[in-house]
């Protein structure tokens, strides 16, 4: 399917990557590219095939509902670019 | 040279309990030869003191009596595992200086059983890709050279960097990821052995994720018993792992008996494709000779949705992709851009400059082929071919018990090819792809040499579960093949 550069725009925003002019020329080609090859499953008769959801035949394990780890707030954020009084910090988003 | 980075992880694991080497000797000489190997650009990261402490504490476990599956042994780690306070990158710009806080489960369970972290191994970035050749770090590079050339090729991927470390003798085993054949393409190409477990054999618990309903971890190595004793080191149950399955770990090692008299071999008919090399296909037929000369039974079999398993895999795997990957947003680890703009900027500019080219692809889309209007489209029609294609091997291990295939439609091809057409790149995983949306186990063994000189890989494929008889099949297929030859680079 032919996508346009409005169309890479729009899923870039969804997707948070800024994109420049440049990128979104190419990049018609080549999601256009990628979605004209996976488009061949539309010759595929799937009527009354459910959706794999698990590829091992299990049912999904429970467990109790039990605080099993916690208590290491610097664990936590020491990989942060910027963090304070054990806190993530990010730029301001209420004016 | 040393000698010591020769030997299989079997015999230096032998060696080791005879008491006629030590850790610290053998991790020395590993340690070395990874330094040896920097020309190949197969490690992020390498730990050469961490080594040596951790084979001094197994030499002290080994004097006490306690010797674990692994104990003594050098291994390499592919950077995708996260291992705690050492730099962990999945190849990513995106992941800058991040050092977990925790320790992946497969690694902790080869630590518990006392192997040595040698350090850790380039890949793809977020293991997206074939070549090596997406890693922020620069390709890792195959050992091997064609006889004829002194061009530098990949080592394939995503783990081509364990697949060159184990095959150019820095390490006597690796562990690597396989979401549609990132295991087995690398080990095809570096003429080594690499298995893709059952899906939920191992925990994915602290392996950066990519595709969580395929990504599984699995061992690289030089034999067929390295691989069985490493995998026995690395599975098991995790209540970490929601997916990991609750099932007793056999001793794999105890598999491989060489007797493969009666087993029935499944030829699939739709994986001979238009345009396969000539050497693909004999190194195809030879592998069904010494399997029928070993008393097994080989027959053909159809698996009808063989051609619809890469366009399946390449709406399925970026989908995932794009939910995983939405948690690098320079809020809690690595790399942060524009930190002074508004959030939706920060989020736009590090995400802009943190991934790179073929990561951003498949993120953009994985989000189209989620997003409102096309779901049922592509991504839920994805899901009902995969049930298809799932369906065709239940329906194959009716009449046969393993499947048996080429790894790879090409040997190893030089760094730079192929990068301008991701529908040909994404090619490589043809034959690797459809197990993988199966969750099967394949492993692939070293056959042969192409008429240039470089090795070439057959794979098996098993029921889930079943990976003994994949192992068992695979030791038969290396007795046969003897394969012996060398790279054109060996760490001295």
């Amino acid at each position: 399917m032919a996508i346009d550069k409005a169309t890479v725009y729009g899923i870039a925003r969804l997707a948070r990557i800024r994109i420049d002019e440049a990128q979104a020329q190419s990049l018609v080609g080549e999601l256009g590219n990628i979605l004209d090859w996976v488009e061949q499953l539309g010759e595929v008769d799937t009527e009354g095939v459910q959706p794999m959801t698990s590829v091992v035949e299990m049912r999904l394990p429970l467990r109790e509902d039990a605080v099993t780890d916690g208590g290491k707030p610097d664990d936590i954020v020491k990989n942060a670019p910027e963090a304070a009084h054990g806190f993530f910090v990010v730029p301001k988003v209420v004016e | 040279m040393s000698e010591l980075t020769r030997i299989s992880l079997a015999e230096a694991r032998d060696l080791l309990g005879k008491k006629e080497l030590s850790s610290k000797e053998l991790t020395e000489a590993h340690a070395a030869a990874v330094e040896a190997a920097r020309p190949l650009n197969a490690f992020i990261t390498e730990t050469p003191d961490r080594a040596l402490a951790m084979a001094e504490a197994s030499d002290a476990r080994r004097a006490r009596g306690e010797a674990g599956l692994l104990e003594g042994i050098p291994l390499a780690i592919k950077d995708l595992f996260c291992t705690e306070g050492v730099l962990t990158t999945a190849g990513s710009h995106i992941l800058d200086g991040f050092q977990p806080t925790y320790e992946s489960t497969v690694t902790a369970n080869l630590w518990r059983e006392g192997a040595v972290l040698l350090g850790k191994t380039n890949l793809d970035e977020f293991a997206m890709g074939s070549s090596n050749m997406t890693s922020h770090y620069g390709g890792a590079e195959n050992p091997w050279r064609r006889s004829d050339s002194n061009a530098k090729l990949v080592p394939g991927g995503s783990s081509g960097g364990s697949a060159a470390a184990v095959a150019a003798r820095c390490a006597l085993g690796a562990t690597g990821t396989d979401t549609g054949g990132s295991i087995r393409q690398p080990a095809s190409f570096s003429g080594i052995v690499g298995l893709k477990p059952t899906y939920g054999r191992c925990s994915r618990w602290g392996i950066v994720a990519f595709a969580s309903s395929l990504d599984q971890a699995g061992p690289m190595t030089r034999t067929v018993r390295d691989a069985a004793i490493m995998l026995r080191a690395m599975a098991g149950h995790d209540p970490k792992d929601s997916t990991s399955v609750d099932r007793s770990v056999p001793d794999y090692e105890a598999a491989l008996t060489g007797d493969v008299k009666g087993l029935r071999i499944g030829v699939p008919k739709e994986y001979r494709v238009d345009g396969m090399p000539a050497e693909i296909e004999a190194i195809w037929q030879q592998g069904i000779d010494w399997l029928t000369a070993a008393g097994a039974e080989v027959r053909e079999v159809s698996l009808p949705h063989t051609k619809y398993a890469l366009p399946t895999y390449y709406i399925i795997a970026p989908a995932e992709a794009s939910s995983n990957l939405a948690r690098y947003d320079g809020v809690r680890y690595g790399l942060r851009e524009a930190g002074d703009a508004p959030l939706v900027e920060m989020y736009e500019a590090t995400r802009a400059a943190g991934f790179g080219e073929e990561v951003k692809r498949r993120l953009l889309i994985g989000t189209y082929v989620l997003s409102a209007g096309y779901y049922d489209a592509y991504y839920n029609k994805a899901r009902q071919v995969r049930s298809l294609i799932a369906r065709d091997f239940a329906e194959a291990y009716n009449h046969v018990d393993l499947l048996l295939t080429p790894t790879a439609p090409s040997a190893a091809f030089a760094m730079g090819e192929k990068m301008d057409d991701p529908v040909a790149m994404y090619l490589n995983d043809v034959f690797t792809v459809p197990a993988s949306l199966a969750g099967l186990p394949g492993i692939s063994v070293p056959a042969g040499l192409s008429a240039d000189g470089l090795p070439l890989g057959l794979q098996l494929v098993g029921r889930a579960f079943d990976e003994e008889t994949v192992l068992r099949a695979g030791g038969v297929l290396e007795a046969a093949a003897a394969f012996d030859a060398m790279p054109a680079f060996v760490a001295a």
